[in-house]
């Protein structure tokens, strides 16, 4: 069962890493709109899971992505910081019950769901466009990339998050 | 001493997420501030070749108009060599030649960001190396940045530290080419003084004063060009030759004596010292 899990985040992190970077990064929608659908992998990790260890592997996973578009380390910094506020994103979306032993994702209503992952992503954008653009005079253009672009992912993850979802017991 | 250490197990995951937050951080300073470090970029062995493979599906795809372009292109330049009008035998002493062309193809491109690199198939194995210029069929594309061994990232002109040095053609007037990230097809023309008469559609081509691309490479054209009073040179918009967001076949330039002349350079800056 462990096991299971363990190769199930393997996969999922490569197929993410995979899809962003050969179809959302080349998407340019609108010249400049492209999905980050990788914050998909922090929405799904167990959340029982050591924490260390979900922080390292955000890290690698924002890395990665960094190596393949030229960007530095930025998507690192970001994905880092939501893997690090994510425990309290979550205690504000579900409330105390999700402490409990038997919590789990699927059993949360679907209004939860949506809040917790536009929080993850609004969160993101923000600290990600902020990096990129690295200049205060710009806010408007932050804040207008980051909105538009966070609209765009989370259309995005929607969509995969239904495609793929576990099943309902 | 122990209460040294329960701080540290208490907080360990803020302390980790501060350390590696400070490593990104660190990372993404430095590169705004210079080239970026070596070896975290695309060119390297494992996201080189991913693209690699990817790129050689997807250009199926596009055969037939890559053909087109190239054939346009033989067309261009058949025309010029048929109407030469100089002596019939040029002369092929190597002594005599500047610029060599190496011929290559994009494998990733971006435009969407405010710093984007183009990653190009060949690397330091088939000589190609940091800071030679690359171009396209119909116009100027950017600079090489990092090599790997058989993969290059190249700083596209698309990218706010690119400052490449541009003339009005036909002119001596010198500016430098920059980007405001606004739109891929629209670059700028900074540094151009307001006695200059400007007209829209002058054509841009690059400038002597560069040991990286050769004279008169065309860029674009004026689209339209803005001269406050308060100003003292003129804020030029120049549409694009390139299609940026459709570069495939691409050729880098090399200058055989860019060397002696950086070396010249650096002599004379200690010279005055």
């Amino acid at each position: 069962m462990i096991r299971n899990s363990y190769f199930i985040n393997i996969i999922r992190f490569v197929l993410l890493v995979l899809v962003q970077v050969l179809v959302f990064n080349k998407l340019n929608f609108f010249g400049y709109i492209n999905p980050m659908v990788y914050i998909l992998f922090l929405y799904w990790y167990p959340i029982k899971e050591k924490r260390s260890l979900f922080l390292l592997l955000s890290f690698l996973l924002g890395f990665l992505i960094d190596l393949f578009s030229d960007t530095v380390a930025i998507h690192a910094a970001a994905t880092v910081t939501i893997a690090y506020l994510r425990p309290t994103i979550m205690r504000f979306c579900f409330g105390v019950n999700y402490e409990f032993q038997n919590f789990k994702l699927t059993n949360t209503t679907k209004a939860q769901q949506i809040t917790f992952l536009t929080l993850l992503i609004i969160i993101h954008h923000l600290v990600f466009f902020t990096l990129e653009i690295f200049s205060f005079e710009n806010t408007l253009l932050i804040l207008k990339k980051a909105l538009t672009i966070s609209i765009a992912t989370l259309i995005l993850c929607l969509l995969l998050s239904s495609l793929f979802s576990v099943k309902k017991e | 001493m122990r209460q040294i250490i329960n701080f540290i197990l208490r907080y360990k995951n803020f302390l980790l997420y501060l350390f590696l937050l400070i490593i990104a951080l660190a990372f993404t300073v430095q590169s705004h501030s210079y080239h970026r470090s070596k070896y975290f970029n695309s060119a390297n062995w494992l996201t080189g070749n991913i693209y690699e493979t990817t790129s050689n599906i997807t250009t199926y795809f596009g055969l037939g108009e890559e053909n087109k372009k190239l054939v346009e292109e033989n067309k261009r330049l058949r025309n010029l060599l048929f109407n030469q009008k100089k002596e019939d035998s040029i002369l092929l002493d190597t002594t005599n030649i500047t610029y060599k062309v190496i011929a290559s193809q994009v494998i990733k491109n971006s435009y969407s960001l405010p710093r984007n690199y183009i990653t190009i198939k060949k690397g330091s194995a088939q000589g190609i190396k940091p800071d030679m210029g690359v171009i396209t069929a119909n116009g100027i594309l950017g600079i090489v940045e990092n090599t790997s061994k058989n993969f290059a990232t190249v700083q596209s002109i698309l990218n706010t530290k690119s400052r490449i040095n541009a003339k009005i053609k036909n002119t001596n007037h010198y500016g430098s080419l920059v980007w405001d990230t606004k739109d891929y097809n629209t670059v700028q023309l900074a540094d151009i003084e307001r006695l200059v008469p400007v007209k829209i559609g002058d054509t841009i081509v690059t400038g002597a004063s560069s040991s990286i691309f050769p004279e008169n490479i065309p860029i674009g054209v004026i689209k339209n060009f803005d001269l406050n009073n308060s100003q003292s040179s003129y804020s030029i918009d120049i549409k694009l030759f390139n299609n940026m967001a459709a570069v495939k076949s691409i050729y880098i330039i090399e200058n055989i004596q860019r060397e002696e002349i950086i070396e010249l350079e650096a002599k004379t800056n200690n010279d005055s010292q």
